[in-house]
């Protein structure tokens, strides 16, 4: 059946700067927020925004991420014109390839892609944290009669050499794209966000494969080409919360952000966040327990001091021990009379009792899932169930 | 795990009770615990147990139980074989008095028509987390016809039931309809397992003898010549038989042993209707101590030895305290709630005291406004 637009998340990479979390699991999978994964985000805002034929495209430690996206049910999306589909690399009658960059990844799945006809391909990241009404820049894109639209963020001046940024006119044609500029001429920076017309698409992923010193990556190598042959290429700004959560700085960073009074994004409300939930009990605070600016998720166990940080699910602080500026993944537990500042604690990590795990601003410690911190400092690899 | 058994819930056992909880909804869609609804857990403990075909006898009103089980997901019981069946209440000419039996009876084909051998028949107004394989063991063991699962009732104000007598042995010597129970009687669970033949012909005799009522007309009547044991299960357990039952019944989560004991057990979740609420913010002047508190909640007041369930929010220098506040309630700035029961979406305007008893909790109705 013919679709509208089908959304491909590039969810493969390895995500090397998340260090220690990303050892055992892909980037999206990687906890969020007390309760949500990444993969969370660009999923609920395609059921939200009625695109409800989505492709997974995974190749790093899939197991978890595979595990967790399931059929899609849990965003609704399991419909039988539609669905999630996870789409590793496969081998053929002529060998086998890995994705060797995010435009070979969707090169491969075109098959996939022609199976719905679609209008448009709508390209998302893995890594990002922000929601969005893509119907929207849709209908930009059909408005501007574009061949290619990209979703832009204006960032601060001072910070816009770390980002892909896009020099557009006064009515949105990009002019000009220059990856982490030092000298940028704009300030909007790319969100990792690309809707193609699916045929001018194909084309330019037809021809690039063909590159042999192409390295396949949109930012890199296509949407260069693109401009290069003046092809009708529109930023579409978009004004909200946008973050990515490519390091540990910037993972801590956003989950901080969810810990304002007015948290960036509405979560739970209309455009509410949907995850694959275990079934777990409410959570419990203990007679001493003191929780404040915090969030805090089913199935966790309070008995200590908790503030300004995000509990995630089954997660346990014992008698006496202090969390402050700190994210616990799920399953995490923090023994008694343990401090815990400025850090990361794996699904499943431990800080033994006693333990003064601490980091500082802009220097946060992690430990990953199942490790264990102990009072020396020494991190073991534990045996902890998640 | 047990095979060849068939679930069957029964959602029309009487309730008269629990008038003012009850009003508006049957009582196995109580709110429990913060998430849960009654009906969560004798459905969880029959699928964590292996049973796989569930009936539910629906209740008159049954809308909010059907919003809540919808196909039977939740509880891995929406299937292509076996899986949820809805067992709804015939029609009843006018004026004539309905009882559980009744619906059984006109459902039995049903029954009948499962391949299983045997049935576990399980009311929905007791809380409790357990392996139903343990029943049907006692069963066997015991030589029995029909096993009752019993509990010791925990307080002497508990309301009614039906308190078991049974020997040494565990044969049942006595059943009998109490109006109030004492502490440590052995009361019944609502919670029956048989062969599935026996089943069908008791009810069927007693309904063609024109009985009601399946304690009353098979239990405590039909089943006279049949050897009747009882199985004691000494975990948690409660009936929820009267608004202090539940009252107390509820506060009594707050000792980690018993939350854990219920809810933690290893290999056995209670599942419930999942909704994608985000975790619980504490703000700034949340001040939280020994609560249950369910996410979607919104906290800048005192809480303390209370219940919260989902969407709760709790304003700036508000006060709740050992009370129950249900789904969306608001306690404005400066309110103070002290053993109060308040339904869904009660709105306590701010700056208003409400004060009730450990032993005579206020309850609020649905909806309203204080």
């Amino acid at each position: 059946m013919k679709t509208t637009c089908v959304a491909m998340i590039l969810a493969g990479g390895q995500g090397s700067r998340l260090g220690a979390l990303t050892k055992r699991v892909a980037k999206p999978a990687v906890p969020f927020g007390g309760k949500y994964r990444i993969i969370d985000f660009p999923l609920s805002n395609c059921a939200h925004s009625g695109i409800e034929r989505v492709g997974v495209l995974t190749q790093y430690r899939p197991f978890e991420l595979h595990n967790y996206v399931g059929n899609g049910d849990a965003w609704d999306l399991d419909v039988r014109d539609g669905g999630v589909f996870i789409l590793p690399p496969y081998a053929r009658d002529k060998g086998a390839d890995w994705y060797r960059g995010t435009a070979d990844a969707i090169y491969q799945n075109l098959y996939f892609i022609s199976l719905s006809d679609p209008d448009y391909v709508l390209v998302l990241s893995g890594d990002h944290i922000y929601s969005m009404d893509y119907s929207k820049m849709i209908a930009a894109h059909k408005e501007n009669g574009a061949e290619a639209t990209i979703a832009v963020i204006r960032v601060p001046w001072e910070e816009a050499s770390r980002f892909g940024i896009m020099d557009a006119d006064e009515d949105g044609r990009i002019k000009e794209f220059a990856e982490k500029p030092e000298n940028p001429k704009s300030n909007l920076a790319s969100m990792g966000i690309y809707l193609f017309s699916t045929d001018f698409l194909r084309r330019y992923l037809e021809a690039d494969a063909k590159q042999k010193n192409s390295s396949h990556d949109f930012g890199k190598d296509v949407i260069p080409k693109m401009l290069a042959d003046e092809a009708k290429l529109f930023a579409y700004p978009f004004e909200g919360y946008w973050k990515d959560v490519g390091t540990i700085e910037s993972l801590w960073e956003a989950n901080m952000d969810f810990l304002s009074d007015t948290p960036p994004i509405d979560v739970g409300g209309r455009w509410r966040i949907r995850s694959a939930n275990h079934s777990m009990p409410p959570h419990y605070l203990g007679p001493r327990a003191k929780v404040r600016h915090s969030l805090v998720n089913e199935g966790s166990v309070v008995l200590g001091t908790v503030e300004h940080s995000v509990l995630s699910s089954g997660v346990r602080v014992e008698k006496g021990a202090v969390v402050t500026n700190s994210v616990l993944m799920p399953f995490a537990k923090v023994e008694a009379g343990a401090v815990v500042d400025h850090a990361i604690v794996g699904q499943g990590g431990l800080v033994e009792s006693g333990a003064h795990f601490e980091g500082t601003d802009g220097a946060v410690r992690v430990i990953g899932d199942k490790e264990v911190y102990h009072v020396d400092g020494t991190v073991t690899e534990g045996s902890g169930v998640f | 795990m047990i095979k060849n058994v068939m679930g069957i819930v029964n959602l029309q056992a009487q309730e008269e009770l629990l008038s003012a909880l009850t009003e508006q909804r049957p009582l196995a869609s109580l709110p429990f615990g913060g998430r849960y609804r009654l009906i969560d857990f004798p459905m969880s403990c029959m699928v964590n147990s292996g049973i796989r075909n569930v009936g539910v006898l629906l209740p008159e009103h049954s809308r909010s139980i059907l919003d809540h089980l919808r196909s039977g997901k939740d509880w891995d019981l929406a299937r292509h074989h076996k899986g949820l069946f809805y067992l709804p209440p015939v029609r009843r000419a006018h004026g004539e008095q309905g009882g559980d039996l009744q619906n059984m009876y006109s459902n039995l084909d049903f029954v009948d028509n499962s391949s299983e051998e045997y049935v576990l028949l399980a009311e929905s107004s007791a809380v409790y987390n357990m392996d139903f394989t343990e029943v049907m063991e006692t069963h066997f063991r015991l030589g029995a016809d029909i096993t009752m699962v019993t509990s010791a009732s925990r307080c002497t104000d508990s309301g009614s039931g039906i308190v078991v007598r049974a020997a040494r042995d565990g044969v049942v010597s006595d059943v009998c309809l109490h109006s109030d129970i004492k502490k440590g009687e052995q009361r019944s669970l609502g919670i029956y397992f048989m062969r599935k033949q026996l089943f069908v012909e008791l009810v069927r005799q007693a309904v063609e003898h024109g009985g009601k009522d399946f304690r009353v007309d098979v239990l405590l009547r039909a089943a006279a010549g049949c050897r009747i044991c009882a199985h004691q299960h000494t975990g948690y357990a409660w009936r929820i038989c009267s608004v202090q039952a539940y009252y107390e019944t509820n506060l009594a989560l707050l000792h980690p042993e018993v939350w854990e004991g219920l809810f933690l057990r290893e290999g056995a979740p209670i599942y419930t209707k999942v909704k994608d609420m985000a975790p619980v913010q504490y703000l700034d002047g949340a001040h939280v101590k020994n609560s249950i508190v369910a996410n979607g909640c919104e906290i800048s007041g005192k809480v303390e030895n209370s219940i919260l369930f989902r969407g709760v929010r709790v304003d700036r220098g508000a006060v709740v305290r050992n009370s129950i506040i249900m789904q969306n309630g608001v306690i404005g700035a400066h309110a103070e709630a002290e053993c109060v029961i308040t339904d869904k979406n009660v709105f306590i305007t701010g700056g208003k005291v409400l004060q009730g008893a450990r032993t005579y909790p206020i309850y609020i109705g649905k909806n309203k406004r204080v």
